[in-house]
């Protein structure tokens, strides 16, 4: 096993992939001779050539709108659309056709798509390059909304996005592309869309959290432990949508508190979705009211304020002990 | 420093072979088998009555809302006849008679236009897309389809429809703007109609033709009386003949006219003339191509009168097929279906939970 960043695992999930299976083409902007503004892409046009590997003209809805078109045909194609920012180009295309053509078609037609993109703060960018907004794809019906926490399940997902025979939507976040490396085998391997994973056990306390925000969650949960002797138990939602509940439901039922964590904006994001699922189905089991730490519902500042914007380990630390208190 | 014209050698055609007086250009008139001019003169007329009966059908309550296509028989079926079973069509929404010449029964359009899911299935063998109502929105899955059978190295083709308005869309000219780039095998048809609802072709665009907008983007565009099917017929011939050999794509702009409603929800008398409508009634493209066939011999007063009943009573057998295969359509449960390859848990558990609700609500049930 190689020490890989979320770069370098994405990088490989793409080059394994493309070796096997020629229905794979990855297109967007600045991915071939650049290998991607991030060099996600990097090599792959040498690889693979430019037959597999599209510089495409600057436009991210033709882009999506091509894909879905080539997806139609049983091609597998990968977009890359260089900042989360600027996917609401393609958001019609999206929501409009790649979400409904199953549908639409009464099953003769799919689009096994995905649709790369950085997402999120934390790397001191320009405007519109630094938002989280997973819930506009989560609220629409038809597609999936993946987002990986870690080099290894960044791979592993991102393996089973594009084999997913549904469109999905797949959420780097650019704070964690060479935050940190881990141990991501060279054989294959692949990691479930649809299922949270627990990634720390404890008896007193539910956090859910996903993407960037793992690691101040976890770091939070490592603190009550020490400074508290309260044993969170963590939860890693990594794909948002179709949100399965049955582990965080269940892990809620031990402990009968829940805190949620997201950079997303408060109101309507995922964990307002999140904690109606545990009203609905741990409601008698709950000792307090379900804490969220998230962004505010304002556009992200610019960088020199993004910090006192995001959530971080103190902020969740404040959240947990106001729901243990009760 | 030098100032100087930049020499750009396209230019833009204007394709017409037989006028609106049925006088035929015979130097331009396209070879087409006897068997095809009569198989298209049959496609006319049954879209042509089939849109009469679907109006019929709307204003009684028995569908709901739908884009007529009357007066638009030859911009699309002229077009579409040049394509191979294995081509791609990427319909807008005022194709219908094209969709049919695919393949598409008459009893889905109407099960559909009846807001019936099932009416939009498509047959496994048939690669029609369904209609799109977001204007102009199919046009980049017609690159992306085309662009994917060139990878796979077929000759197969993609021709997608639209409107005069869809040409202000950004989906039309990222679309033509992809295909030019990666040389995509596609045929871009407009159906230039004169009215997008209320505004005219005048207020969409400053351009002279909606044609000349291909040379922006490098491709070959040719307008045509989209009222002439040989002219239609010739310019994508060429058109395909183009794309199949590797050399890209081409926007054609087929001159038409809506001859009724933008929608069944729509009421034309609000922004055009009735005089103006008379203008295009004379250059429908029914008589002038009865005309030639007649002429050539192909067609006799009589044969006529013959398909006209034969394709009404076509068109009434769907009309009783449809309405007896949607009485068997009253379940709602089926709304659950393919939303994803496989239904999500909670996906289920909203389907469980209707299916209890459904079973106390008699009215829900009974709807259909």
């Amino acid at each position: 096993m190689a020490k890989m960043t979320m770069v370098q695992a994405l990088n490989l999930a793409l080059q394994q992939e493309m070796e096997k299976d020629d229905s794979v083409i990855v297109l967007g902007e600045d991915v071939g001779v650049d290998g991607g503004v991030f060099r996600v892409t990097d090599g792959l046009i040498d690889q693979f050539g430019e037959e597999r590997v599209l510089d495409t003209p600057l436009a991210e809805n033709g882009i999506v709108g091509m894909a879905i078109g080539m997806a139609v045909y049983g091609l597998k194609p990968v977009c890359e659309i260089q900042f989360s920012g600027f996917s609401y180009q393609n958001f019609h295309q999206i929501e409009n056709h790649a979400a409904r053509l199953r549908r639409r078609s009464r099953g003769r037609y799919q689009v096994p798509m995905v649709l790369r993109t950085p997402y999120g703060g934390g790397v001191r960018a320009l405007e519109h390059h630094s938002e989280s907004r997973e819930a506009y794809w989560a609220h629409t019906p038809g597609i999936k909304t993946v987002i990986p926490s870690g080099p290894r399940n960044a791979r592993g997902l991102l393996v089973s996005a594009i084999r997913d025979p549904d469109p999905v939507i797949f959420y780097e976040s650019k704070a964690l592309y060479r935050a940190f490396r881990e141990e991501v085998p060279e054989e294959e391997e692949t990691v479930p869309i649809g299922q949270p994973r627990i990634v720390r056990e404890g008896k007193d306390l539910t956090m859910i959290a996903y993407g960037a925000m793992m690691r101040p969650t976890l770091e939070a949960a490592a603190s009550l432990k020490d400074k508290d002797g309260v044993e969170a138990e963590v939860i890693d939602l990594l794909t948002v949508s179709p949100l399965d509940d049955e582990i965080f439901v269940t892990s809620v039922l031990k402990t009968g508190r829940a805190l949620i964590v997201h950079e997303a904006p408060r109101s309507f994001g995922p964990g307002a979705e999140i904690a109606t699922r545990l009203m609905e189905k741990a409601f008698y089991y709950l000792e307090a009211p379900i804490e969220r730490v998230t962004g505010y519902d304002i556009i992200i500042p610019l960088f020199s304020r993004e910090k006192a914007y995001l959530p971080n380990e103190q902020r969740i630390l404040r959240a947990a002990r106001k729901a243990l208190s009760h | 420093m030098p100032r100087n014209a930049i020499d750009i050698p396209e230019k833009i055609e204007y394709l017409s072979i037989l006028n609106e007086k049925g006088e035929l250009d015979t130097s331009l008139e396209p070879d087409i088998p006897e068997e095809l001019l009569l198989k298209l003169h049959r496609s006319i007329i049954l879209g042509r009555k089939f849109d009469e009966r679907l109006l019929n059908l709307q204003r009684q309550g028995r569908i709901g809302t739908f884009a007529p296509t009357s007066g638009q028989e030859a911009a699309h079926l002229g077009a579409v006849a040049l394509l191979r079973p294995s081509d791609w069509l990427v319909p807008a929404f005022r194709e219908t008679a094209a969709e049919v010449w695919r393949g598409r029964s008459l009893e889905s359009v109407i099960i559909y236009f009846n807001g019936y899911d099932e009416g939009a299935e498509i047959p496994q063998d048939l690669n029609n897309l369904p209609i799109s109502v977001p204007v102009g929105s199919q046009i980049p899955h017609a690159v992306g389809l085309g662009w994917a059978a060139k990878y796979r190295q077929t000759d197969n083709v993609a021709m997608t429809f639209f409107g005069d308005g869809a040409t202000s869309e950004g989906d039309f000219h990222e679309g033509l703007n992809f295909a030019a780039v990666f040389q995509a095998p596609v045929i871009f048809v407009c159906q230039n109609n004169h009215w997008a609802i209320s505004n005219p072709v005048a207020k969409q665009t400053r351009s002279k033709t909606l044609a000349q907008k291909a040379l922006a983007y490098g491709m070959p565009g040719i307008q045509v009386d989209g009222n002439d099917v040989l002219a239609v017929y010739a310019a994508a011939k060429e058109a395909v003949e183009r794309a199949r050999a590797g050399h890209g794509p081409t926007l054609i702009e087929c001159v038409t006219y809506r001859m009724t409603v933008h929608t069944t929800a729509d009421d034309p008398k609000r922004y055009r003339s009735e005089e103006e409508v008379e203008q295009w009634r004379k250059r429908d493209p029914i008589a002038r191509y009865q005309k030639y066939l007649l002429d050539k011999g192909l067609l006799s007063e009589d044969k006529i009168a013959d398909i006209e009943s034969e394709v009404l009573e076509e068109i009434q057998a769907a009309v009783d097929g449809a309405e007896e295969r949607m009485k068997a359509l009253g379940d709602p449960n089926n709304m659950f279906e393919h939303a994803y390859a496989r239904m999500p848990a909670y996906l289920k558990e909203q389907k469980k939970a209707f299916a209890e609700e459904v079973a106390e609500m008699t009215e829900v049930k009974n709807s259909g």
